[in-house]
This record gives C-alpha cells, structure tokens and sequence, in this order.
C-alpha cells in the first residue's frame, strides 16, 4: 500500500505547520474576548495535528478502520470533556 | 504439497489486518492510541485544575513563548527530515536516508537541549513542583508533569532514532530493503507523534 500513492509534496505541510504556529503566536496578542482566543488557538492546533497525522503519519493513504482507531482517543477526550461540562459550569 | 511446505503454511503468521505491510505498523498504532489517552487525559487534567484555580499565572507571561516556538519548529523541521528519510529508504538512497535519520536526530536532541535550559531558567526564576512567585503552585507541578512526560518521549524517539540509524546503516540488506522500509515507517510514525503532541503541549500550556 506505501508505493500505491505519490508522495505528498512535505515541504509544503512543512510551510503550513510553520505558517499556522506564527499565526497562533500571533492570535494571543489579538485584542478579542478570552473565548474566542481559545477557540481559535484550539482549532489552529486541532488542524496542525490533523496535517501531522494525514500526511506525515500517512494516515490519508491507509485504511479507514485504521484511521477510527487513530481517532479513538480524540472521541474519548471530547466526551470526557462533554461529561465534565456539568461540574464546571 | 509436500509435508515441510504444509507445517510451513501452518506456522505462517496471517497477514495483519488494517496494514497489510507489517504487524509493528498496527502494533504502533494501537500503542500511539494508548499514549494518545494519556496525553489526552494530562492536558484534561490541567484544563480542570486550571479552571477551578483563582489565581492561576498567565502562561504567556510567564513562560517564554519565543524559545518554546522555537522549539516547536524544531519539532516541525525534524518532522520533515523523517519523512524525507523513508522516502530515501524507500528509493534505495541510503547514504541520503542516513542524512536524513541524522538531521532528525539533531533536530530532537536540540529540543532536549532547549527544554534543558528552559527549566533550569525556569527553576531559577523559582518555578518549583511546589510552589512559584505567581500563582497557584499546581501551576508549576502541571507544567513540569506534562512537558516532563513529552521531554520523555522525544528521550526516547531520539534513542529509537539512534538505533534504527545504525540499522539502516548496517543491516540494510540483511533483511531486504522491503524490512527496513517497514521498520523505518514505524519510527516515523513515532517521532510525527511526538510532534503531534508537542503542537497540542504548546497551544495548551503555553498559549492559551
């Protein structure tokens, strides 16, 4: 299966992983309101690991059972999230 | 079919399900997944603990943002000399690949040493697990506990590196070019996490 695809152009993510760091150094200094800050810094990492696991981990070339299992953790945290809501709230 | 040829068959592991390359693929995965949990639950644990803290530092303030982004596009640089490299053991280049699991190497072992010298200042200015001049002392055990932990995995990813370095310089065609592409891609997978959790760490700890 790792010789039925191109290779993704790694430069290029290499570019964007830089590109979204000095944007989300850069969104700290923004004069918005503390939850739209972190909202926006969480979904700016959320799309950084995303590009990491796609292309550099290979998980877009390989098979989608094994990308369920790659989200599992993902899944559980934001439930866990979810169920802790009421406690903090 | 003779005898031999049918034991043979028998004891013959089925291919593994998922990643049909190699059972250490899989059995990576399954373990990346596991230590995705605890990051997962680390980082979780901090939000909580932040959350349910009245006087808890603004990190930004207080921990150096530019040495740290540094260091995250150190994560990120090395990330790409991996992939570069499986792509030359792929194509056969090994000298190229050695370069390659070399760069990777540096670009770890100087995370390692930029984090050495951030806690040492950090403990100067009086950082502790116990307690620190801004804030809640919780603060301080959090940081130390999860950059500690991820200062652990890049530990060993380098040592990993270090030694799948020396079985792609040595034992390239012991096993066939096709084993050590298989295991080359397992430490990469490895090492990209690391990065992946890194870019997690630095956006949870210290920006937000």
């Amino acid at each position: 299966m790792a010789d039925t695809h191109a290779s993704p152009n790694y430069w290029k993510i290499w570019f964007y992983l830089f590109v979204l760091t000095v944007v989300e150094i850069g969104v700290i200094y923004l004069p918005l309101a503390k939850i739209v800050i972190a909202v926006l810094l969480v979904t700016l990492a959320c799309y950084k690991a995303f590009l990491v696991a796609m292309y550099f981990m290979h998980l877009k070339f390989e098979r989608l059972t094994l990308a369920i299992i790659a989200l599992t953790p993902f899944i559980l945290c934001v439930f866990l999230i979810l169920m802790l809501i009421p406690d903090i709230a | 079919m003779s005898e031999a040829a049918v034991m043979h068959h028998a004891v013959e592991p089925a291919e593994a399900p998922l990643t049909p390359e190699s059972w250490g693929k899989l059995g990576m995965w399954v373990f990346l997944a596991g230590d995705a949990m605890s990051f997962g639950v680390l980082l979780l644990g901090y939000g909580l603990l932040r959350h349910s803290s009245s006087n808890w530092p603004l990190p930004s303030h207080v921990l150096g943002i530019g040495l740290t982004a540094f260091m995250t596009f150190l994560l990120i640089c090395s990330s790409v000399t991996m992939v570069k490299g499986l792509e030359a053991v792929k194509n056969n280049q090994r000298s190229t690949a050695k370069k390659y699991l070399l760069l990777t190497i540096l670009g770890g072992a100087g995370f390692l040493g930029l984090q050495a010298y951030e806690w040492t200042h950090l403990i100067h200015e009086g950082l502790t697990i116990d307690g620190n001049p801004w804030g809640s002392s919780l603060f301080g055990t959090t940081f130390f506990v999860i950059t500690g932990f991820h200062g652990m995995h890049v530990t060993g990813g380098v040592i990993y590196l270090l030694v799948m370095l020396s079985v792609v310089s040595k034992r390239a065609n012991a096993l066939g070019p096709g084993w050590t592409y298989n295991v080359v891609e397992v430490l990469g997978l490895y090492w990209h996490f690391v990065d992946l959790v890194w870019i997690m760490v630095f956006t949870f700890i210290y920006l937000l």
